[in-house]
């Protein structure tokens, strides 16, 4: 890797009480890279993304992003907003009582000095992004409704497109294809290429591994909180990277 | 079939119904109704009017504070003693050092500082807000309670000072403090539909973890949400005591309940996430009309609570029949029945 990566994170732990989510972990992401991040369910995955975005702190270790340390203290979404990372959560991050021109803005809304949300100028860009980037068609949706009656693909929907509009340099996809039909998964694999293309980054956390295999440029794969594998993915073939996702399971398997 | 009804239902009357405050404005004018009925002699005058528009302004203004707490899924039962205590400053610096707009001040500060302390507890001692402003009654009522020394305070100059005029006085025989309760509405509505604030506590009341991931900082935006709170109690405890210019401590007490209501007569959903701070406006209005009605109809005090409560549950009822009747088990099951 030449350039310098956006983000690096040095021995990450994380428990939960009782429970080690991450075990020392360690990795770069490079500037322009998409990387597909895999492991099994609990494997750590999600932990690791909501330390990145500022959800959860770490237990110890430290993060660099675009060169600069994390103040692990005062980290929150917002930092990592402003250091222009955007994230598609596995949970739900839509509020549900809530019109979907507040859902793509909460957080940052289109506001006049005084705090007060420009709510045409909202509506107008969440009709856009309905349009062009999700492609919404489904009856009787429109920028007012309210996120409880979407339905699960709906929803998964209205957090890409989210993710979309606010053109970051590093967007985190966790299991973004979850509940989506044929179609719409396309076009979010699309849309991890047209990252690729406008010269931004990307971490594709999917269990579908013909999916990652078949968009990313580096593979890691995390197992039980800790790096398993960690290559670029023209180092090995899909039945490969099979093969060794199998071989993990075993062990885990004899054991138990 | 089916279909023209629900063309019917999405037309312009279901549209004028679904208008912010529009079911509960309808069940305000039914009250007055009945009362020009029951008590023509009352309620065709201007008079009881203005006596009520006199009265309402502090539980309203509390009740409004109290809709912005309940959207973010929280609630705020300290504010009866922050009224007392708002209630005792300002009576004692009129009374002792013939302070006025300082008085109103440092009246106002203290409930800011109260609102503070409450969002502090609930924050940051991770308590829940019910337990925390119970807590908080009984911790700030004793403590004005103990610090006034039991008395009442009578400040009868009042009348007649600037403040007085301002915050309590009459335009002609309109009593002022109306439309200073009517200003809190627009600000508060505002800031609720409004203002990013506003934004932050719909997605509070909506899912405390969604808030948080998607960067609102749910703490800070609580602590002013109390802050808020205390210092709109306080606002209400001076313009109660510029209206009856007295101070006891008891003071508050008698809204605890009246506020509670007004909020959820108003329409705003217990489950946060929502509010309607123009049904709280009618809330307020409906649950003054009753108290003051009811005594005009020559029916005995004892029946205001009960009215009062027969007025609740029809209120909340048609609310949430006019959002959805299939919300309304019993109107569902009647549908269905009618249907087949
Ligand atoms: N808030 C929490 N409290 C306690 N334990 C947690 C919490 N969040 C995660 N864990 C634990 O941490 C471990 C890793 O969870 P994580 O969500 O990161 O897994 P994952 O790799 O994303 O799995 P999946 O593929 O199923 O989404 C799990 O054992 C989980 O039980
Ligand atoms: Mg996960």
């Amino acid at each position: 890797m030449t350039a310098p990566p956006i983000v690096r994170l040095e021995n990450v732990t994380k428990s939960y009480g009782k429970v080690e989510s991450l075990r020392g972990v360690t990795l770069d992401i490079g500037a322009n890279e998409i990387v597909g991040l895999i492991g099994d369910n609990g494997a750590g995955k999600s932990t690791l993304i909501k330390i990145l975005t500022g959800v959860e702190r770490p237990t110890s270790g430290s993060i660099t992003i675009k060169g600069e340390k994390i103040n692990a203290g005062s980290y929150s979404v917002r930092e990592a907003q402003k250091l222009r990372i955007e994230t598609v959560y596995q949970e739900s991050s839509l509020g549900e009582k809530q019109p979907l021109w507040r859902n793509f803005f909460v957080g940052r809304p289109i506001t006049n000095r005084f705090g007060f949300i420009n709510v045409k100028a909202q509506r107008e860009a969440a009709e856009h992004i309905m349009r062009t980037t999700i492609g919404f068609r489904g009856v009787g949706i429109d920028v007012n409704t309210p996120v409880s009656s979407l339905s699960g693909g709906e929803r998964q929907g209205v957090a890409i497109g989210r993710a979309m509009y606010f053109e970051s340099d590093l967007i985190v996809l966790d299991e973004p294809t979850v509940a989506l039909a044929i179609k719409e998964v396309q076009k979010v694999l699309d849309f991890i290429r047209s990252i690729k293309a406008g010269g931004r980054t990307c971490i594709y956390i999917e269990h579908n591994i013909h999916h990652v295999h078949e968009v990313c440029d580096r593979l890691i794969v995390l197992d039980r909180g800790k790096v398993a594998l960690d290559v670029p993915t023209s180092d090995m073939t899909y039945a490969e990277l099979t093969e060794f996702l199998m071989s993990l399971h075993a062990p885990a398997r004899n054991t138990a | 079939m089916a279909g023209t009804r629900q063309a019917a239902r999405s037309g312009w009357l279901a549209r004028f119904l679904a208008l912010e405050g529009v079911p509960i404005a309808i069940v305000f004018a039914v009250l007055i109704g009945l009362f020009v009925i029951t008590a023509p002699g009352a309620f065709t005058g201007y008079r009881i009017y203005m006596s009520f528009m006199a009265t309402v302004p502090p539980p309203m203004i509390v009740a409004l504070g109290l809709t912005l707490v309940v959207v973010a899924g929280e609630i705020d039962l300290s504010f009866p003693a922050v009224i007392a205590f708002a209630s005792y400053v300002f009576c004692l610096l009129f009374k002792e050092y013939d302070l006025t707009f300082v008085a109103f001040g440092a009246a106002i500060l203290v409930g800011v500082v109260m609102g503070l302390i409450n969002g502090l507890v609930i924050t940051k001692l991770g308590m829940p807000s019910l337990i925390a402003t119970l807590a908080m009654l009984f911790v700030w009522g004793g403590f004005v309670t103990v610090v006034s020394g039991g008395i009442s305070l009578a400040i009868p100059t009042v009348r007649g000072t600037a403040i007085h005029t301002i915050f309590a006085g009459r335009i002609g025989v309109f009593p002022v403090q109306f439309l200073w309760a009517l200003g809190t509405a627009v600000v508060v509505w505002f800031l609720l539909n409004r203002h990013r604030f506003g934004e932050s506590l719909l997605f509070i009341g909506d899912s405390l973890k969604v808030a948080r991931v998607v960067g609102i900082a749910t703490d800070r935006e609580k602590i002013k949400l109390f802050t808020l709170m205390g210092g709109l109690s306080a606002f209400a405890g001076v313009l109660l005591s510029l209206e009856t210019s007295t101070y006891f401590s008891q003071a508050g007490m008698g809204y605890l309940l009246i506020v509670v209501a007004s909020v959820f007569i108003g329409g705003t959903s217990i489950f946060g996430g929502s509010g309607k701070v123009i049904g709280t406006v009618f809330g307020a209005l409906i649950v003054a009309v009753i108290e003051a009605g009811l005594v005009a109809s020559g029916i005995q005090g004892f029946w205001t609570r009960f009215y009062i409560g027969v007025v609740f549950i029809v209120a909340v009822t048609m609310n949430t029949a006019i959002e959805d009747p299939d919300k309304v088990p019993l109107l569902r099951d009647l549908r269905a029945f009618t249907r087949n």
